[in-house]
């Protein structure tokens, strides 16, 4: 084999002629994420994730042998910003709901976000209506979580050859479909080899995914990770010098966020030395009296009292935080955007075990707040200037972000720390 | 059976059962020897296949940007009331289905469909009315179609004319007998011809690459998926010079030693076939196809005619030729040229219409002629399709280097405001801009021009086109599948009135990460023509956004979010 020198970010790297760059790139010590890339199958290109550029032309890296002379850029502000950029679009194009996935902590996608520092997408979520397909014989695919990286469609087989996945329809409405005749061929074993070849938690194997619903979370404590650092926040006035003021509240959430809080145990001896804490569901303070140096919301928009609460917030407080899934993007709350409204109440008011029959009346009153269309992050509806994922997010990480925006100091956050669920 | 027949096969039976049936697709699937589901794959990814029964009448009608401004909504009621359907649903009526399609290349000619693939022009109500009584009452659709001939309205002066000048078969063909390959591509080199289809690749490199290449079988496929909204130039040429198009490809067959061609064919023309076929057999009964043509030894060429099924992302050469293939028409990642590696891994030239009819015309009139004409590096003419707010809509065949005034002069534009070159997947150009060049330099048209006056909603052109392109993205990658939904969103977002300057900021920068990102052009550029209009045309943007300052607010409309609330409650009280 002919060895080739060629340079990434340029630095010097030495691979196999015609080696794949994205192997080749990992022997020299430099990480490119991929996703619809996987080991011995032909290089898809299809997700986009390892965009490089070669020669100044963006490429998918995992479609590049390498040549010598190559000049490859990985790591350009560009290109890190266009990567994260396609993760969040795949965030906002399926329905993740990472607190209620089976393949939580052992999801590749869900790992490159942490990867990236996805905090929150810089994109609306589309909230499309998917199916999840429980048809087939040994599996169900849930298109909520379906990224069609194809990695199923060229991996998953039946013995005598015949595909068992593959992509159907085109445009907005592409998905990847089964084959229910060629699955019901499939063992016991090559289904579970299909259920771990998925990148997200869209191939499950029907009756086997609970009995251990965690998985491994094979990412979570991965050693020799870089923490994620914290440096784009915004720079509070309101009590320079004298004792920090901070306001938080609950909208549609579930109040696990300010448990979490809580659960900054002794540390809280602490908080309450350096802050006080004003209007807060902890404090029972109903009213705004003084501004506030921060404020962390929980939960996001589903009424129209969420909403004026959020508005209240933002012109009280010079920094707002959304803490939590819930108020990052609508969280749990945000399952019932892909069903219309109407829908939702019929279910809940008129249709149910326990509503009376014949029920016609959606309560309603001057004084009830009214239901939005839709569940919305808090972004869309005020500024927001920092985002703290997780369900709920760790104390720690809540109270590193608190703290630093108080001391006005760098910090990072643990990898473990950094969750999603 | 060949996969590669998959395509030919299908449209045997949608035109039998105006559907395809489950057991069709067992039948193919077993003699194809693969899953069902590969077949629905391919069945689903084409939108003129069906998988439920159709009417005796299947009605697409044209949804273009052009069709909207001349009254689309209006054609779409009268259909809808005439027939009592609704557009895209299935089983309401035995005779008629409703669809709603892309451009279907008649734009001077909107509101436009087709029925049964014959096409009816500038419809109206009216006109609605008594296409659908007839059919009620069992008239043939094909008596009472529009012949859909576009007008050439411009010619350059007789000694710049390359195209619409006299025809006589064979003429090109003749120069044959006297040069070998490498001369004939000489002279294609020499015309500098680059390819029409709008990505300007020069020609006889191409057919170099062709020639060198060691494949065993080679081929020819012209491009007549002609399918980039307000195109329709390669459909002008196909009903008036067919022949000509079918001498470029036996030049470039001649070159490259290839023994078979393929017209890929859009099915929306499917009405041309007739006239493409019988072109076909006229050049088989005068020996310039088939074996020896021309009496010159072993010079064998022959040519398919192949429809396509409703895709636009087929226009693209790969993506054209995974189609041919008989597999969903999705773009290959570009590891070598189709001349390498093309229809079934065999070395492959793919042009489009134009490109081949401009070949022939270099062969009879000679390098020279065309060089003549033209800019520096765009030499002869070029075929546009004119359409919009003009008075006279249709094909112009203008020299390369004639400006944007000059044509909107000559079709009569009426108060032009917003002028969009080459299609969605082009760029806009503003009043300040009508004195660019269309020429290989500046202004790097693909052949289609329209023209929006001043009472044209610039945010309704933007949102047919990503609305366009969300519909025909293959599907394959994330920045072109999820973008354009994400550009969709943002687009309703202005048009409910809550937008700032951060969200046209942001359609900016999401359009430059699907630039950067996309597999093919068709994500590439999706986003290309918004972004623009953005910096162009800022004085129609400014009435629509706020200026947005470091501590903007967000603008969110509670009375909007809260709507579909007092909706449900108003009819539930009752």
């Amino acid at each position: 084999m002919e060895t080739i020198t060629f340079k990434i970010d340029g630095r010097n790297c030495t691979a196999e002629k015609g080696q794949n760059l994205i192997e080749a790139a990992k022997q020299n010590g430099i990480f490119i994420p991929t996703l619809c890339h996987f080991k011995h199958l032909n290089p898809l290109g299809s997700c986009r994730v390892c965009t490089v550029k070669n020669n100044g032309h963006t490429i998918a890296g995992c479609i590049v042998k390498v040549a010598e002379g190559m000049n490859i850029e990985v790591n350009t502000p560009e290109l890190l910003d266009a990567r994260k950029a396609i993760l969040e679009m795949m965030f906002v194009e399926g329905n993740h709901f990472c607190p209620s996935c089976e393949k939580s902590g052992d999801c590749d996608m869900q790992n490159l976000a942490y990867e990236t520092g996805i905090r929150y997408t810089r994109f609306p979520h589309l909230f499309v209506d998917r199916i999840v397909d429980a048809h087939p014989k040994r599996i169900a695919v849930n298109q909520n979580r379906c990224i069609k990286c194809q990695r199923c469609i060229e991996e998953v087989n039946t013995n005598d050859g015949y595909k068992v996945f593959q992509l159907t329809e085109k445009g907005n409405k592409t998905q990847v479909s089964i084959d229910y005749e060629q699955e019901a061929k499939l063992s016991a074993a090559e289904a579970e080899h299909a259920m771990h070849i998925c990148p997200t938690g869209s191939i499950l194997v029907k009756g086997k995914t609970f009995s251990k619903p965690f998985g491994d979370r094979a990412f979570d404590y991965k050693l020799g990770r870089k923490d994620i650092s914290l440096n784009d926040i915004k720079k509070h006035t309101t009590t320079k010098g004298s004792k920090k003021r901070i306001a938080t509240t609950s909208l549609a959430g579930c109040f696990g966020c300010h448990m979490s809080l809580l659960d900054i145990d002794l540390g809280l001896l602490d908080v309450i030395e350096l802050v006080d804490i004003h209007k807060s569901p902890l404090t029972d303070i109903k009213k705004f009296t003084e501004r506030c140096d921060i404020g962390l919301i929980e939960g996001g928009c589903c009424n129209t009292d969420n909403v004026e609460v959020l508005r209240e917030f933002r012109k009280n407080c010079d920094i707002l935080i959304s803490v939590g899934e819930c108020a990052i993007w609508g969280g749990l709350p945000a399952m019932r955007n892909t069903v219309p409204l109407e829908a939702c109440l019929s279910e809940a008011y008129l249709n149910s075990m326990t509503s009376e029959e014949g029920e016609t009346i959606i309560p309603n009153h001057e004084d009830i707040p009214k239901i939005l269309n839709n569940v919305y992050a808090n972004h869309d509806v005020v500024k927001i200037d920092y985002h703290i994922p997780g369900c709920p997010p760790n104390a720690n990480h809540i109270w590193n972000v608190v703290k630093h925006i108080l001391f006005e100091e760098e910090y990072t956050i643990a990898y473990s720390e950094f969750k999603y669920d | 059976m060949k996969r590669s027949r998959l395509l030919t096969r299908l449209w045997e039976f949608q035109n039998k059962y105006g559907y395809i049936p489950d057991v069709a697709i067992s039948e193919i699937a077993q003699k194809l020897r693969v899953s069902k589901i590969e077949i629905e794959g391919v069945v689903s990814f084409y939108h003129f296949f069906h998988r439920q029964p159709t009417g005796k009448y299947i009605i697409y009608l044209s949804s273009s940007i052009i069709s909207e401004f001349k009254g689309l909504n209006e054609i779409k009621t009268a259909f809808e009331k005439e027939t009592g359907c609704t557009f895209g649903v299935y089983n309401q009526h035995p005779l008629f289905s409703l669809f709603e399609t892309s451009c279907i290349g008649l734009s001077d000619q909107e509101p436009a469909a087709l029925i049964n693939f014959y096409p009816f022009t500038n419809l109206t109500p009216k006109k609605v009315a008594s296409i659908i009584q007839d059919l009620k009452n069992g008239i043939q659709v094909d008596s009472i179609a529009n012949k859909p001939a576009s007008k050439i309205q411009f010619i350059p002066s007789e000694e710049k004319t390359v195209f619409f000048r006299d025809y006589h078969l064979g003429n090109s063909l003749e120069n044959l007998k006297y040069l070998d390959a490498n001369e004939v591509l000489d002279i294609i080199s020499d015309a500098e011809l680059t390819g029409r289809g709008g990505a300007f690749f020069p020609t006889a490199q191409k057919w170099m690459y062709g020639k060198n290449a060691t494949s065993e079988l080679k081929y020819i496929i012209c491009n007549a998926d002609e399918g980039e909204p307000g195109t329709f130039k390669d459909k002008a040429l196909i009903q008036n010079l067919p022949g000509l198009i079918i001498e470029g490809m036996i030049i470039s067959a001649y070159i490259s030693g290839a023994q078979k061609g393929f017209i890929y064919l859009r099915a929306e023309y499917s009405y041309l076939l007739a006239k493409l076929k019988a072109t076909l057999v006229k050049f088989q009964k005068h020996n310039l196809l088939g074996k020896n043509i021309l009496k010159i030894p072993n010079f064998n060429f022959d040519i398919e005619i192949q429809l396509g099924a409703g895709a636009y992302v087929c226009g693209a050469e790969t993506a054209l030729i995974e189609s041919l293939e008989g597999k969903r028409g999705e773009p290959r990642i570009r590891n070598s040229f189709p001349t390498e590696r093309g229809f079934n891994n065999h070395a492959t030239i793919v042009n489009n219409v134009e490109t081949f009819a401009m070949a022939a015309r270099i062969i009879e009139l000679g390098s020279e002629y065309i060089s003549k004409i033209g800019t520096k590096n765009s030499k002869g003419t070029k075929l546009l399709s004119v359409a919009g707010d003009i008075a006279k809509p249709g094909i112009y065949e203008i020299e390369w280097g004639t400006t944007v005034e000059e044509l909107l002069n000559r079709c009569e534009a009426n108060a032009p405001y917003f002028v969009q070159i080459s299609g969605p997947s082009g760029e806009c150009i503003n009043a300040t801009e009508f004195n660019r060049k269309f020429c290989q330099e500046d202004l790097a048209c693909g052949g289609s021009v329209m023209i929006f006056n001043r009472s044209r909603s610039i945010l309704q052109i933007l949102e047919n086109f990503i609305q366009f392109f969300k519909n025909e993205s293959c599907g394959n990658c994330t920045p072109c599948r999820a973008g354009n939904q994400i550009l969709f969103e943002k687009i309703q977002k202005i048009k409910r009135g809550i937008c700032t300057t951060d969200d046209l900021k942001d359609v900016q920068k999401w359009a430059q990460i699907m630039k950067l990102t996309s597999r093919c052009g068709l994500g590439q550029f999706s986003g290309k023509t918004f972004s623009m209009a953005i910096d162009k045309f800022d004085d129609y943007f400014n009435l629509k956004v706020t200026t947005c300052s470091d501590n903007c607010n967000v603008e969110f409309d509670i009375e909007q979010a809260i709507s579909d609330y007092e909706q449900v409650v108003k009819n539930t009280q009752l």
